[in-house]
């Protein structure tokens, strides 16, 4: 039987969103796709699958997100399905550990990707909310006309620098375990 | 060969490939190989296989185009790697012993 969540998870929580949906397949249900705050899972026994997600590179069609897939399926995973930059894969939990990232570097490369993402995507808000507001107040429109797309992006700006914010403390932990730890 | 410190995850590989293989061969051989103890990721696989074909310490084997069968195998240049890396690792564990053991 099918069984559809709807769930948001800001991106720089990504790993709370791997864990959830590792908990959902504890108790049987299993992710089969994704989308917009949209989560279709199956029934399958408790524990049979373990999921993992990823953001890609590149584009998902792009070829070498293409062979990327193509060479973790090679290694018994399955690919769910894609969301915008992120990859889903399950694996048979008797495969034994699923996990994406094995050492730090790869995992450290892995939020630089997603840092680099949302922080430009913040960066690119709260410059264009900022430019609006700041037109907006020198064209002197009564304030009830005051542009709120541009208080809009001010705020998605904000936000995101939070999360990057986030990410980033999450990157420097990493990186100072990587100086005494492989 | 310059004074460079190998990871765990290119030591196994370099090792894995000194007969060809594929990824997930590779996967499988470092996992007996350190008897269950290195499990590499596959993202982390990839990448440094990416990084080793670079550096031309591996190469991929011809006639297969598709990523799941390629095959790999080491070159000179990364057995030389690997024999520094040799080296290295004995001189750890002799200074390890000789300090800790008197």
């Amino acid at each position: 039987m099918r069984h559809v969540v709807r769930k948001l998870f800001w991106v720089w929580n990504y790993d709370k969103e791997e864990k959830w949906l590792n908990e959902m397949a504890a108790k049987g249900l299993c992710l089969i796709s994704v989308g917009y705050g949209k989560f279709e899972f199956e029934d399958c026994d408790p524990g049979e699958y373990r999921i993992c997600l990823q953001m890609l590179e590149k584009r998902p069609r792009h070829i070498e997100s293409r062979r990327y897939i193509e060479f973790v399926e090679s290694t018994g995973a399955e690919h769910i399905g894609t969301f915008a930059r992120w990859i889903y894969f399950r694996k048979k939990a008797t495969d034994g550990d699923f996990a994406m990232f094995s050492d730090y570097d790869s995992r450290i490369k892995h939020l630089n990707r997603i840092i680099t993402f949302v922080g430009l995507v913040s960066l690119a808000n709260l410059l264009i909310g900022t430019g609006n507001v700041i037109r907006a107040i020198a064209n002197a429109y009564p304030i009830a006309d005051l542009n709120y797309s541009g208080l809009l992006n001010i705020a998605i700006g904000i936000l995101g620098s939070f999360g990057t914010w986030r990410l980033l403390k999450k990157r420097n932990k990493l990186k100072a375990e990587s100086q005494l730890f492989e | 060969m310059a004074n460079v410190t190998l990871t765990e995850a290119v030591y196994y590989i370099l090792l894995s490939l000194v007969e060809p293989m594929h990824g997930y061969g590779i996967m499988q051989k470092a996992e007996s190989l350190s008897n269950g103890r290195v499990k590499l990721a596959a993202g982390t696989l990839y990448g440094a296989i990416n990084s080793l074909l670079e550096k031309g310490w591996i190469t991929a084997l011809p006639g297969e185009k598709d990523s799941r069968k390629k095959e790999y195998q080491i070159t000179q240049e990364g057995r030389q790697a690997l024999e520094a890396e040799l080296l290295r690792l004995k001189e750890l564990l002799e200074n390890g012993k000789r300090i800790l053991e008197g």
